[in-house]
């Protein structure tokens, strides 16, 4: 039986990198792709917990997680397609200023 | 066994760090997809198998295949092409090869020793899972379809609009 201690403390881990490669990377699409690293370890979080009462709460928590990121992901795209159309570039600087 | 946990957590660890930190977009994406494999592995030593194919089956398969898509649309042509050829040269597998190795043998050593011996954490068991999602949880799956389809109708709205701007102004 894995303590639960080590695997909030993985969970923390993978948010901690999926945070650190947000606020390091320009580029976009690393940008979703860290979101998806810290979705994917808030939902670890879950499961984890879920595991050490023995409930599936945890599990359908994750399916909900899981549901949201597919969303997410799918108008995070269509952005990033609508970014490089207009800026002919994958940097969010680019996009820093907005039209007012 | 819980050191299964532990091998696939250090692999979860390392691919997912250099994943970010990768400066080419396709090599992050080879790395992040070993990352979310050995999470999948992590749910099943944790005794949430279905979560994990849940997770093998939406997040390595339909996400990462929709990120391979926008990657891919956004360098098309002659260039692209040659670019894809050196970016894809053979040594470039070694690293997510030996890391989705390990979690190869780890997975078939979980199944051959049997759910006694490998997977002592009591097991949630997807049917249970099924009637906590439609007994109590009704409400959250209806406004999970109501997101995805919000989520559906933003993204037809942002791909279609595109063409159609020019000749509008």
């Amino acid at each position: 039986m894995v303590p639960a201690r080590d695997g909030l403390a993985l969970a923390a881990v993978l948010f901690a990198i999926g945070l650190a490669g947000l606020l390091a990377r320009r580029n976009i699409i690393f940008i979703l792709m860290s979101i998806e690293v810290m979705l994917n370890a808030a939902g670890l979080a879950f499961i984890v917990a879920g595991q050490r009462w023995g409930q599936a709460d945890g599990q359908v928590v994750f399916i909900f997680i899981l549901a949201m990121a597919a969303a997410e992901v799918s108008v995070g795209l269509a952005l990033v397609l609508e970014l490089y159309h207009q800026y002919k570039s994958l940097d969010v600087d680019a996009a820093s200023r907005m039209k007012g | 066994m819980s050191l299964t946990f532990y091998i696939a957590a250090v692999v979860a660890v390392a691919a997912t760090s250099l994943a970010v930190t990768r400066l080419n977009a396709v090599h992050a994406l080879l790395y992040l997809i070993v990352s979310l494999l050995a999470v999948a592995v992590v749910f099943y030593t944790l005794g949430a198998p279905f979560v994990a194919a849940l997770e093998v089956i939406i997040y390595a398969g339909a996400i990462m295949v929709l990120f391979i898509f926008v990657v891919m649309l956004l360098n098309l042509g002659e260039e692209a092409a040659r670019e894809e050829r050196v970016l894809l040269k053979p040594s470039m597998w070694i690293g997510p090869g030996v890391l989705a190795a390990i979690l190869i043998a780890e997975l078939v050593y979980l199944v051959t020793a049997g759910t006694t011996t490998s997977n002592p954490a009591p097991a949630v068991a997807p049917v249970r899972v099924g009637m906590t999602l439609f007994g109590p949880y009704l409400l959250g799956v209806e406004l999970a379809s109501m997101l995805l389809l919000a989520g559906l109708v933003a993204a037809y709205h942002l791909g279609w609009h595109r063409p159609s701007r020019p000749e509008a102004r």
